[in-house]
């Protein structure tokens, strides 16, 4: 009997522990794929950080490394600069990325450490229960916004993608999702570029997948979908946003 | 060999180059800033790597990557900078990570003084961070123990997998003495195969991790670490005396204040007062035993605390050791103010004759 689809050995046979309907699973799938078929697994290290995805560090079948809520870009530059020849990455949601992490990131990018940063975006914390992120859309209800996020109190919500991408030592910054094929097969072939950039050795490169949260935004996993389509691809546009290499040619 | 004459920082630097550092990851910040200068200059050139954080969050946290995947890391800073480094410390205790942190204390609290300090003590031995955890904290009083003590750190710190402070201040920082680059003992070192610096084709991932949600798991680090901290207690508590045999003063000092402290006990003398001085080298593990044995003795009659604190804070440990069986008293300034010679003989006279 062929076999037409098998689990990526780059993940272990952890259970993963996100809800139904969370983007996480299949986010850690096409970056497993990635190490594998770009033949990097063996020597990879990753970083994971403060949120969902906390326990990322069992299902990733390479080293890795829990860092402090929004450090995982400094750790991950004492990994890289000390071992240079090795594929690393961080794997942050939004609130460990965008905000405590936000100085973090943005001097990772600047100094244009070649490392690859995978950045989960849903527009809400996670795992403390559903409070309001930087990336929370206005009019977006979390715990600590319950009549919806207001610009007066919180301002507008950080695009992170478009932010990096005015450095120059970010080389590659794009946004995807995985809400259907199409989209999952652009995101893989994001991350794997991503990927690709670093070990050339280009710089800095960020890929910001939008993912959906069903258990914080109290919908169900279909319906997630459907608001993350309505709702966050109008204000976080997908697509290539910087392409360092692209602008040279 | 022939003595050389070094700055203290730059000393710093030097003898962790010589140690063996592969990587430093440091922030401006006076009276440290000459170690990562001289570091961004010549760790390269040693093979080494050197980044100039955005932080010291950042600083601490690069060593904790670089230790993590096995490389010998180390940061500097001085005193609000070391604040800013708890979080990654109690992490690098946690995740049981190797790096050497130095601190050149400056007076505070708040952003305080660039001149000389001593009152990051409870910070530095009392695990500044959050949680129950220990680092080694190596109190150099002079720029020759001070490159000595950055050597053995790195050591220490494989040695047990935790992290090492040398604990200086803002004079030997700046200052420059002559000093021999003399060799340090070598330890035995455990192989680094927890380290997750890529499998490599090993069968298994490593993992540097510090959450343990099952409370059992997250106790059984505690009890790992506490069996450690103990070992550590058994073996490298240090310590140094001068003229104890029969002191009826005993000053207790570390670091600047001590050297100082040396020279209040030969003028005590000549004016008839035997005075000793009892010198903690370690500051954690602090030679608790050692200084309640000598306080003990018949023959001293009274403790005289000497730092450069205004509350004093290894006065809590000397109280510890000293179990209330005899007087003790306290001299100390803050605020980049060191405690002079004229001061301690005042004071030791004063704490003598009280305690007659």
């Amino acid at each position: 009997m062929a076999v037409v689809y098998e689990k990526s050995r780059g993940l272990t046979d952890a259970e993963l522990h996100y809800c139904p309907g969370c983007h996480h699973g299949i986010i850690h799938k096409l970056i497993a794929e990635t190490l594998v078929e770009l033949d990097l697994l063996d020597g990879a290290i990753g970083v994971c950080p403060v949120g969902c995805s906390v326990f990322a560090f069992k299902y990733f079948n390479c080293d890795m490394l829990e860092a402090a809520h929004g450090r995982a870009p400094a750790v991950a530059t004492g990994i890289k600069r000390t071992h240079p020849d090795q594929a690393v990455f961080t794997y942050q949601g939004d609130g460990d990325l965008a905000s405590i992490g936000a100085a973090e990131i943005v001097h990772a990018a600047m100094r244009g450490e070649k490392f690859t940063t995978v950045f989960v975006n849903n527009a809400i914390y996670g795992m403390t229960g559903g409070q309001m992120a930087p990336t929370t859309l206005i009019g977006q209800r979390a715990t600590t916004c319950q009549e919806g996020r207001t610009v007066q109190q919180a301002g507008m919500p950080i695009r992170v993608a478009e932010m990096l991408s005015t450095l120059d030592g970010c080389v590659y910054a794009e946004r995807v999702c995985v809400t259907d094929i199409p989209n999952l097969n652009r995101a893989k072939k994001a991350i794997k570029t991503a990927f690709q950039k670093q070990m050339a050795g280009e710089g800095f490169t960020f890929v910001e997948v939008l993912s959906t949260c069903p258990t914080n935004w109290g919908l169900t996993p279909v319906k997630a979908v459907q608001w993350l389509r309505e709702n966050m691809i109008p204000y976080y546009p997908l697509g290539v946003i910087k392409d360092k290499g692209l602008e040279v040619r | 060999m022939a003595k050389e004459l070094w700055k203290g920082n730059e000393a710093i630097a030097e003898a962790a180059i010589r140690a063996g550092c592969d990587c430093f990851f440091g922030y401006p910040i006076t009276p440290q800033s000459e170690v990562p200068e001289y570091m961004s200059s010549h760790l390269p050139k040693a093979g080494g790597v050197f980044v100039q954080s955005e932080s010291e969050v950042a600083a601490i946290n690069m060593v904790y990557g670089a230790a993590g995947a096995g490389m010998r890391a180390m940061t500097s800073s001085s005193s609000p900078g070391i604040s800013l480094k708890q979080e990654g410390i109690t992490y690098l205790a946690a995740a049981e990570l190797p790096c050497v942190i130095v601190n050149v204390m400056r007076g505070g609290p708040g952003l305080g003084t660039i001149q000389p300090g001593q009152g990051d003590y409870f910070q530095a031995t009392r695990g500044g961070g959050n949680g129950d955890y220990r680092t080694v904290v190596l109190a150099p009083s002079n720029v020759q123990e001070t490159a000595d003590f950055v050597q053995e750190a790195f050591d220490i710190a494989d040695q047990y997998r935790s992290p090492v402070v040398v604990l200086a201040d803002g004079l030997i920082g700046q200052m420059m003495e002559p000093i021999e680059w003399r060799p340090v003992p070598k330890r035995q070192l455990p192989a680094k195969d927890w380290a997750a610096c890529g499998k490599k084709g090993r069968d298994h991932t490593n993992v540097i991790n510090s959450l343990f949600l099952n409370p059992e798991e997250c106790d059984a680090l505690n009890q790992r670490l506490t069996v450690k901290y103990a070992e550590i207690e058994k073996n490298e508590v240090r310590w140094e005396t001068a003229l104890c045999q029969d002191a009826e003063v005993l000053i207790t000092a570390y670091g600047t204040p001590a050297r100082i402290a040396l020279t209040a006990l030969d003028l005590l003398r000549e004016q008839g007062i035997r005075a000793g001085l009892f010198r903690p080298v370690t500051l954690w593990p602090f030679p608790e035993k050692a200084l309640g044995e000598i306080a003990a003795e018949p023959h001293v009659k009274v403790i005289l605390d000497v730092e450069m604190s205004s509350t004093g804070q290894m006065l809590d440990d000397v109280r510890l050791a000293v179990e209330g069986r005899k007087p003790i008293r306290y001299l100390g300034h803050a605020g980049g103010i060191m405690p002079t010679v004229e001061e301690m003989i005042e004071a030791a006279k004063t704490a003598l004759k009280e305690a007659q």
